[in-house]
């Protein structure tokens, strides 16, 4: 849980309080406190005055805006066929090795969440994952270790 | 069959003064600029193929106050990832191909769609943005672009959903028509082009058409940057001429063992072997936004089905029924049939479905899912069954 209310009010303040501000609200909410809870959802509903339901429904159709809790970091491997030609399957085994957790699941300190997701754009380089916003790509394990471990720092 | 040699091109990525060439598109006619289009033959390369000269016609004839110009660089087709390279290497000339545009068409608002996976160029396209702004507002373009992030969603490819999201709605495919050159965002004329096809018109006002003719074939005019990956020991990017066939094309990019070519992402069609060298990339032949994924012989065919299935089932938006329950059928049909559990015949009761959802599926993505279900149960079926 965080507290929401100024955080959406600035961002309302910068992309507006109109339909096509919703998206950038919603993408501001996310990459600071990495999903979206209901009570945020509610109060870009009330900013914006529409629905709760329209926010919702706009959010889940979208998987970057993430309903469900996710930590500081959220770990996205990409799982498209080039990927998993290139071993995808050992990074992940890497991954949730390192973590302690499962594809899907968020550490108990709330600092990393392990999803898969669809091809990234890096093909040439895989396999590829994202850090929030950052790819990291011809990954091995070791290397993934490597950047874990740098995070874990942070 | 006209067909060309492989031949390596430097457009998109070629250094020019961009300042010149958006001076001389400011010095032409708005029909000097379409016509432009039209006589080079560029046809858009985001996949779908359609004329951009007659795009521009038709956005530049509609009657309206307000008109946008709009960049799709949504590029999510599994294997493409040279609309990336071309923002993060030559910004200015996207920017520029989408002033040209709006000079064309008579707009004076563009819009970037860039793919939430891309977020990280954003620290240095929003600079160079701003310096361009300035470029050309000395030369006197009355034009702003303005960048909207998608948020994970294949489908906001397809230019409806992407207006919709835009708009801040879910990313759904409209109805069409109206086509986007009547009605695109905000209800307003639209021309959307994908990335390459804008620094491609740019290139065309810089060269002139006749030099982009002398590139490709009659159907594929011109030159395209093609993003290479899988069996490959030179994955990467390339500006290749069009018209090449898928042999010529992996004698230089095989490892030697290459059994099939994907041409066009999950979306496109699969090459076997043996129709390598009667096959021609372009539109005549395989069409391709540039995605060429190599396979070879180690690889099972029905993992890259699978592979691909999962991705359809998981990005249909589920609007309609053929699209959103053919999905899942085709993927649950051939884990059946690898399993035993059902018979080997079953996959031609799933052909006709992909069949249906071509002809039934209301846009592109369920329309296109048959093209490579088909091609690779057509060329791999041992693969598939046992
Ligand atoms: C499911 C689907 C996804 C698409 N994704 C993209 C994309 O990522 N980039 C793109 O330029 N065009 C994509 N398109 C094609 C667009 O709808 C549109 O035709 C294109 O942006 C037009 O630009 P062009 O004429 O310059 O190619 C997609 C189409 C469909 C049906
Ligand atoms: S074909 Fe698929 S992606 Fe397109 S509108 Fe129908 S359900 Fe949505
Ligand atoms: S398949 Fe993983 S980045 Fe494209």
């Amino acid at each position: 849980m965080y507290q929401v209310g100024n955080l959406v009010r600035e961002l309302s303040d910068k992309h507006g309080r109109v339909r096509e501000s919703l998206m950038p609200i919603l993408q501001g909410i996310v990459q600071k406190h990495n999903y979206l809870t209901d009570e945020a959802m509610v109060e870009v509903a009330r900013e914006l005055d529409i629905s709760a339901a329209e926010v919702y429904g706009t959010a889940s159709f979208y998987t970057f805006l993430e309903t469900n809790v996710k930590g500081k970091y959220v770990i996205r491997v990409c799982k498209t066929i080039t990927c998993s030609m290139k071993g995808k399957s050992d990074i992940i085994q890497t991954l949730e090795d390192i973590l302690k957790i499962r594809v899907g699941e968020t550490t108990t300190d709330r600092q990393f969440s392990l999803v898969e997701t669809n091809c990234i754009g890096w093909c040439h380089k895989a396999p590829a994952i994202l850090i929030n916003e950052m790819p990291y790509t011809e990954l091995t394990p070791e290397k993934v270790s490597a950047i874990i471990k740098d995070y874990m720092q942070k | 069959m006209e067909n060309k040699e492989l031949t390596k091109v430097d457009l998109i990525f070629e250094k020019i003064d961009n300042t010149e060439v958006l001076k001389k598109a400011f010095n032409m006619t708005q029909a000097g600029i379409i016509q432009d289009m039209l006589d080079s033959g560029l046809k858009g390369r985001g996949g779908a193929g359609f004329p951009t000269g007659l795009k521009w016609k038709y956005t530049a004839a509609e009657n309206s106050p307000d008109k946008y110009v709009v960049c799709n660089a949504d590029e999510g087709e599994p294997g493409t990832f040279k609309d990336r390279e071309i923002l993060d290497r030559v910004s200015n000339k996207v920017h520029g191909g989408m002033v040209i545009a709006g000079k064309a068409i008579g707009a004076k608002k563009g819009i970037v769609y860039l793919r939430g996976e891309y977020r990280y160029l954003l620290p240095k396209l929003m600079p160079e943005l701003e310096a361009f702004h300035k470029l050309i507002k000395e030369i006197g373009f009355d034009f702003e672009i303005e960048y909207k992030m998608g948020s994970g969603a294949y489908i906001c490819g397809e230019e409806s959903a992407l207006f919709e999201s835009i708009e801040g709605r879910r990313g759904e495919p409209r109805n069409k028509p109206p086509y986007p050159t009547v009605s695109g965002v905000y209800g307003k004329p639209t021309s959307i082009n994908n990335v390459e096809t804008l620094v491609t018109a740019m290139m065309i006002i810089n060269h002139g058409p006749q030099k982009f003719i002398s590139y490709g074939t009659k159907d594929s005019r011109g030159s395209k940057v093609f993003s290479v990956s899988g069996d490959t020991p030179t994955p990467g990017i390339f500006e290749l001429e069009l018209g090449m066939t898928v042999l010529q094309f992996v004698d230089e990019f095989g490892d030697g063992d290459t059994k099939a070519v994907q041409v066009g992402g999950a979306s496109g069609f699969c090459v076997p072997r043996k129709k390598f060298a009667e096959t021609i990339i372009g539109f005549e032949g395989v069409p391709t936004g540039g995605s060429m994924k190599l396979f070879n012989s180690s690889r099972s065919m029905y993992n890259v089905l699978h592979n691909y299935l999962d991705f359809f089932a998981e990005e249909s938006c589920g609007q309609c029924t053929p699209c959103r329950v053919g999905c899942q059928q085709l993927l649950k049909g051939v884990e059946k049939v690898k399993k035993g559990e059902a018979k080997s015949t079953y996959l031609n009761e799933l052909t006709k479905l992909a069949d249906t959802m071509k002809i039934a599926a209301k846009c592109g993505l369920g329309q296109s899912v048959g093209n490579a279900f088909k091609s690779i149960v057509g060329n791999f079926r041992e693969e598939i069954i046992y």
